[in-house]
């Protein structure tokens, strides 16, 4: 699969106007109605902020804070490690109380480290007046350091570092395509914003184009928000200048999802295992490109996003925009709290997101949605019955992927069997568990089997590295041995030599001592020209003797 | 407070397998209708009996088991049952939808595992087990509008004999496409027999009406998305395509494309037995050449064969084929070159 992304048909040009298809998908029931007509609120400050280190893909950032410490809002408390990593930053005032593991949103209720900083409610920036960047004037460089400093990762729910996608590649992107097709029911947070907030949207599109460079730039909209389609147009219309078009996508979830968005624009498949920019084409969330606008123009960090909490499970559904860090419990209370018949609670939309067994869980950067549901708006799952193998799943599966036999595989554990049918380019969008008349938990039996191969490829590095060590461990005692072996050889042949020519020896011994006889007997031996001295002479005799007795000594005692 | 948790998605479900099966039921119920209009009460007999037998012998097997009963009332067994029983003539004696159906339920289904785990198509491997042990009984088709009264066919079918004015060969001849076989290996050709009232507007008389019927039946399925086309379309175009081929030939020995949709258990067999999910192909693009598996071999044996309906065992052959035809048709998945 490694060469797929070169190797892809990629078409010469990108035609617009018509529209592609992707295979499968599901009509399903808006229910935006509850919160979509009603204006953004703001959340407040919570007394307790709890920021995970973690809320992007990539590498958890490194706490730079400690308990006790004062931080202002917008105060790094963070840093980014690596290149696909996030910065964090304090999203209000007060004092930090603690760095410690507490639970985060998770299906399966992970704790993990957080910065918690007990607010003052003064919510108070840093004293410095910030001034807003003229982007025009940066290079794309500069800019996307600048997005980087402020922490933005993707909003639309993946949680992907902003910065890391500007970065990869920039020359040669075709199109820059703005996500706002916002295709889980119930979910309206990008709807709202883009009704109350259109010039900034437009604004935060244009400095990402600034930074991105796209020959062409692409918003594209669900077919059924026209109240926000017409908020962009008028912005628009204001400023032709823009290059920005706005397409209407039909209402087809999953729409919204990157890969089948792309695919619905431009007719283009984004490799398996590749990106979006392997195909030139960069995509971005509706929200983030508020959020890039917010770091560029206010020089604010990502501090908030806006929450769609919703369901008949709250009291008053609403948008709300809320600071990083603020419990799901305090969004519930902003919305009138529960009802009394409320059975589940859903962090995401009713297709991709997954129950919580309670609400003390912060909010993060890339949670959309909070949704409370009554047992009659979703009653509990029917119990699983046997497949049938009638190929609904088939039918409606985006990834045109064969689901039943994918679960075949994952229920009898044949990992590699599950593989070889491309589990991993489900996207677990879960149409096919919709639609199944068996009422079989696939999307579950897929994550099962895809943690289990994650487990197995760790084992296996594990042993991989376990062996090397072990033969590498071998490899050296028996290099040990030979070399003793040989050192032992070397000195048995030198002994077994010694027996068989002691006629050498012998002659050796006697060659060693006639040499020092020799010697001796030349130093025994006087100078013949000593006669007739004068006192002189014989003084420097004397001396050179003395000299040279001294340093016989000096090398004797050496 | 704690919260039920779930896997996503959590929208309630869309459908069931025993809403499945109620709408396959439905649809089968105009031409049953029909049938009992020309055959007389005989098939809704059969259809009883059927169902009544499948339905103890599947919770007889659950409880041998140790299954839950969940899976009698999906509605599975009836339908083997209904699709075995409209298989067979409508006079037949109690004990062949009875034996049929056990072997279909017990053998066929639940003996490799039950519901999903079949590789066999259930209600066609308990036909063919009945046609090839009493080919006599399940060679009887009634004249049709010459029906016996509701009391008069219970009497026959339990054994006590026929009303005293009639008799078996009074009552009974063969089917269309049976008496063309007949009549062709006599050397006579099809334009001689054009004017035989064995040929209705189409093609065989009543029978091409049955097969509208089920046709509709089966056109309504695909509307309500129970079955695919892809099945249907598969077996009637390789069934009309090879008629047609030989039809083109030699119209005076080969009976029309037209006449093979429209005859014997074409249209039941495309839109009810064929689109049997479990033992059939899964894969889009495998279902389409199970399907024209199934029409071509439906042809041959229908034509060269020895029995005068070939869809029981081209099916069961097909089934065979259904896990090798998967293994080579698998789609492009999305993002992938290939």
């Amino acid at each position: 699969m490694v060469d797929s992304a070169t190797s892809f048909r990629r078409p010469a040009t990108l035609t617009f106007g018509h529209l592609e298809t992707f295979h499968g998908g599901l009509k399903l029931a808006g229910h935006r109605e509850l919160t979509a007509a009603k204006p953004i609120l703001p959340a407040g400050v919570p007394p307790l902020l709890t920021l995970p280190l973690q809320q992007h893909i990539g590498t958890a950032a490194e706490c730079l804070v400690q308990p006790g410490d004062a931080v202002y809002k917008g105060q790094l408390i963070a840093r980014q490690v690596g290149r696909i990593s996030a910065a964090l930053h304090a999203s209000s005032s007060g004092t930090v109380i603690a760095v410690e593991e507490r639970p985060v949103p998770h299906p399966s209720g992970l704790h993990a480290p957080c910065i918690v900083i007990e607010t003052d409610g003064l919510d108070q920036f840093h004293d410095t007046v910030p001034v807003a960047l003229e982007y025009t004037r940066l290079q794309a460089g500069e800019l996307c350091d600048h997005i980087r400093g402020a922490g933005i990762v993707g909003l639309g729910g993946a949680g992907f570092p902003t910065h890391v996608k500007l970065g990869c590649n920039t020359d040669g992107i075709e199109l820059l395509l703005i996500n706002a097709v916002e295709c889980e029911p119930y979910i309206a947070c990008d709807n709202r914003l883009m009704q109350e907030r259109a010039a900034e949207v437009i604004e935060g599109v244009r400095i990402l184009q600034h930074a991105v460079r796209p020959q062409n730039c692409i918003i594209a909209i669900e077919d059924g928000m026209p109240e926000a389609e017409a908020a962009l147009r008028t912005v628009l219309a204001a400023d032709n200048e823009t290059g920005i078009t706005v397409t209407r996508v039909p209402e087809i979830y999953p729409s919204g999802g990157e890969r089948q968005l792309i695919r619905i624009l431009t007719g283009r498949e984004v490799p398996s295992q590749g990106f979006p920019a392997d195909i030139g084409i960069i995509c971005q969330n509706v929200g983030t490109a508020a959020a890039v606008y917010n770091a560029v123009i206010r020089r604010q960090p990502l501090l908030s996003r806006i929450v769609t909490v919703t369901g008949e499970g709250v009291l008053r559904p609403q948008n709300f925009e809320t600071l990083i860090g603020t419990p799901v419990s305090h969004l519930i209370d902003c919305a009138g709290g529960y009802t009394q018949d409320v059975e589940r609670l859903l962090i995401g939309g009713p297709m991709m997101g997954y129950a919580v067994t309670d609400d003390q869980i912060p909010v993060t950067k890339t949670m959309n949605c909070i949704l409370a549901v009554t047992r009659t708006e979703m009653p509990p799952p029917p119990p699983a019955q046997p497949c049938i193998r009638c190929g609904k799943c088939t039918e409606v599966c985006p990834a045109d992927l064969l689901p039943q036999q994918l679960y075949w595989y994952a229920h009898s554990s044949n990992l590699d069997a599950a593989q070889d049918y491309s589990l991993f380019d489900c996207i677990e969008c879960g149409c096919c568990a919709y639609v199944c008349p068996s009422h079989i938990p696939l999307v579950q039996y897929y994550r099962h089997a895809k943690t289990e191969i994650w487990a197995r490829e760790k084992r296996t590095m594990a042993s991989d590295l376990a062996r090397q060590r072990h033969e590498a461990r071998l490899s050296r005692l028996d290099r040990i041995k030979q070399e003793r072996e040989a050192r032992m050889a070397r000195k048995k042949q030198a002994l077994a030599g010694n027996n068989v020519s002691s006629e050498i020896k012998k002659a050796t011994i006697q060659a060693a001592l006639e040499r020092v006889k020799r010697k001796k007997q030349q130093a025994a031996t006087t100078p013949k020209n000593v006669d007739n001295l004068t006192a002189e002479q014989q003084q420097l005799i004397a001396a050179a003797d003395r000299r040279r007795q001294q340093k016989n000594k000096d090398n004797r005692t050496e | 407070m704690e919260f039920k948790t779930y896997s996503s998605p959590h929208l309630p479900v869309s459908d069931s397998v025993s809403a499945m099966m109620q709408r396959v039921l439905l649809a089968l119920s105009p031409g049953i209708a029909y049938i009992c209009c020309i055959f007389g009460w005989g098939s809704l007999i059969n259809i009883l009996l059927a169902s009544l037998s499948a339905l103890v012998a599947e919770a007889a097997v659950l409880k041998l088991r140790q299954r839950p009963a969940t899976t009698l009332l999906d509605g599975s067994a009836l339908v083997t049952a209904v699709l075995l029983a409209l298989a067979l003539p409508p006079l037949v004696p109690w004990w062949i939808p009875v034996i049929g159906s056990l072997f279909a339920i017990v053998i066929a289904k639940q003996l490799y595992g039950g519901l999903g785990y079949n590789p066999f198509n259930p209600a066609m491997a308990g036909y063919v087990v009945l046609l090839i042990s009493f080919p006599l009984e399940l060679s009887l088709w009634p004249v049709p509008g010459a029906g016996l009264s509701l009391s008069d066919t219970l009497v026959h079918v339990f054994g006590a004999g026929l009303p005293a004015d009639q008799t078996l060969d009074t009552l009974t001849m063969a089917t269309p496409m049976d008496d063309i076989k007949m009549r062709l290996g006599l050397s006579q050709t099809l334009s001689e027999m054009q004017d035989s009232p064995l040929f209705g507007s189409f093609a065989g008389a009543q029978w091409e009406w049955i097969n509208l019927w089920f046709m509709i039946g089966g056109l309504w399925l695909l509307q309500m998305r129970v079955i695919q086309w892809q099945i249907p379309a598969g077996m009637l175009g390789g069934l009309a395509f090879i008629a047609f081929v030989f039809y083109a030939i030699n119209p005076d020995i080969y009976t029309s494309p037209l006449f093979q949709l429209f005859s014997g258990a074409a249209m039941l067999g495309a839109f009810f037995i064929a689109t049997d999910p479990v033992s059939a192909c899964t894969t889009p693009r495998g279902r389409l050449y199970y399907g024209l598996g199934i029409g071509l071999l439906t042809y041959l044996i229908r034509t060269w064969g020895g029995y005068p309906e070939g869809i029981a065992f081209a099916v069961l052959l097909m089934n065979m084929a259904a896990p090798t035809i998967d293994h080579y048709t698998r789609p492009r998945v999305f993002g992938h070159t290939n």
